[in-house]
């Protein structure tokens, strides 16, 4: 089990992690989500014993997991920038990573660059972007750590380069349940392999859930105006939509089916949310139209 | 293959469902394990087991320990007694509201019906 209590993260006077309390029990594959600057490469440098929090600390089955050599060992933290020496050739940043993981598998990992085709006696420095992040995800998957945290790792990425992540993650997890925290702003495309999701906001944790009961959580409601607004009384609104006599309201929270039937017996058509337009309308700060 | 717009698991159950009911499914059978089915359909196997488990609690599939999951052999006539119990409620009931709005009497729904005899 991993533990955060009261995780805080500061620079200065900006807060980015603000008291963070979060659990997270092990052999799951974890989706962190959340917007530019919410604060999740903070959070995964503080889960990933990277940076001591200002507040608070992070525990790994009981233990206080900053500076333990047990812990380090069993993490594998892909960050933008690699951790590596750009000079080095490919090669090297590969046999690097088999000295230094007793987890590393070598076949596991040879056959990771043939399937993203890098070419091994490249520099690091003259790798393209999505090159780079290929790397980042051979690094992080063949190091088979008990926790491998894989921050953005599909950056610069071509849509077949992504497909071939997403398969090779989940037919390597399949193979070696582990706990894989993945942080992505492309949540249609890599949200079935998720577990479990968590949402920061603003430097906190806005939703920790099953991934499955967010599916069709939030719904917009659409008809006449006047039977869309009775119908809406008591639920919270994430989104709305007039023009003319019609009105669309997006609600949070699943309702009640039978609550559905008398709707549609009134006229009114519901809509429920994908992940993403949920993931919209509950971390946009400015008022939003209804989804459809 | 799967739709965000509502739980997974219960679209892997509503699938398996109407594969048995189609007999594509067979009853005794061996259905795939979580694993395989969610390497096939690239969704977490948790996910796919809580579909499975779901089937396994309304009686659909019985485990075999060690071995998998079979379809139940009372399987398709318990399935085609709910859905016929649902029938007229969420299939006939919404198209007679449609024929009310369009203007179709009972009586030209009764006379297609007849005809397509």
């Amino acid at each position: 089990m991993i533990e955060l209590r009261g995780v805080t993260v500061r620079y200065g006077e900006t807060v980015a992690v603000d008291a963070i309390d979060l659990e997270l029990p092990p052999g799951k594959i974890y989706g962190l989500l959340g917007r530019n600057g919410s604060g999740k490469t903070s959070l995964l440098s503080a889960l990933a014993s990277y940076r001591k929090p200002s507040a608070g600390a992070v525990f790994v089955d009981g233990e206080p997991a900053f500076e333990n050599p047990r812990v380090v060992r069993q993490t594998s933290f892909i960050r933008d920038t690699l951790d590596l020496n750009d000079s080095d050739r490919v090669r090297t940043a590969l046999d690097i990573a088999s000295w230094l993981r007793p987890t590393w598998d070598a076949d596991y990992a040879a056959k990771l660059v043939d399937v993203f085709q890098l070419d091994t006696r490249k520099r690091v420095s003259s790798l393209s972007r999505g090159q780079r992040s290929m790397l980042g995800v051979v690094l992080g998957l063949a190091s088979r750590a008990a926790l491998t945290i894989l921050d953005e790792s599909y950056l610069g990425m071509d849509a077949v380069a992504r497909t071939l992540f997403y398969r090779e993650l989940l037919a390597d997890y399949l193979a070696h349940p582990r706990t894989i925290v993945l942080s992505t702003h492309l949540i249609d495309e890599v949200a079935d392999l998720f577990e479990r999701v968590i949402i920061m906001d603003r430097g906190r944790i806005l939703l920790h859930d099953e991934t499955d009961s967010l599916r069709g959580r939030g719904v917009t409601v659409t008809g006449q105006a006047e039977r869309v607004t009775a119908f809406a009384a008591g639920h919270t609104v994430l989104g709305e939509q007039s023009l003319g006599g019609v009105r669309a309201l997006t609600l949070d929270g699943r309702l009640d089916p039978g609550d559905i039937l008398l709707g549609e017996r009134e006229g009114l058509t519901f809509g429920p949310l994908g992940l993403q337009d949920l993931f919209v309308h509950l971390t946009s700060q400015q008022p939003l139209e209804a989804s459809r | 293959m799967f739709h965000d717009r509502s739980p997974i698991y219960v679209q892997i159950a509503d699938g398996i469902k109407n594969d048995i009911l189609g007999g594509s499914l067979e009853e005794d059978e061996q259905v795939m394990s979580t694993n395989q089915y969610a390497a096939f359909y690239r969704i977490n196997p948790a996910t796919a087991a809580k579909g499975f488990a779901q089937l396994v609690d309304e009686g659909v599939l019985y485990k075999k320990r060690g071995i998998g999951m079979f379809v139940s052999p009372d399987a398709r006539g318990k399935l085609r007694a709910a859905r016929r119990e649902r029938f007229f409620a969420e299939v006939v009931e919404p198209m007679l509201d449609e024929a009310e709005r369009v203007g179709i009497s009972t009586d030209e729904i009764t006379h297609y019906l007849g005809s397509r005899r």
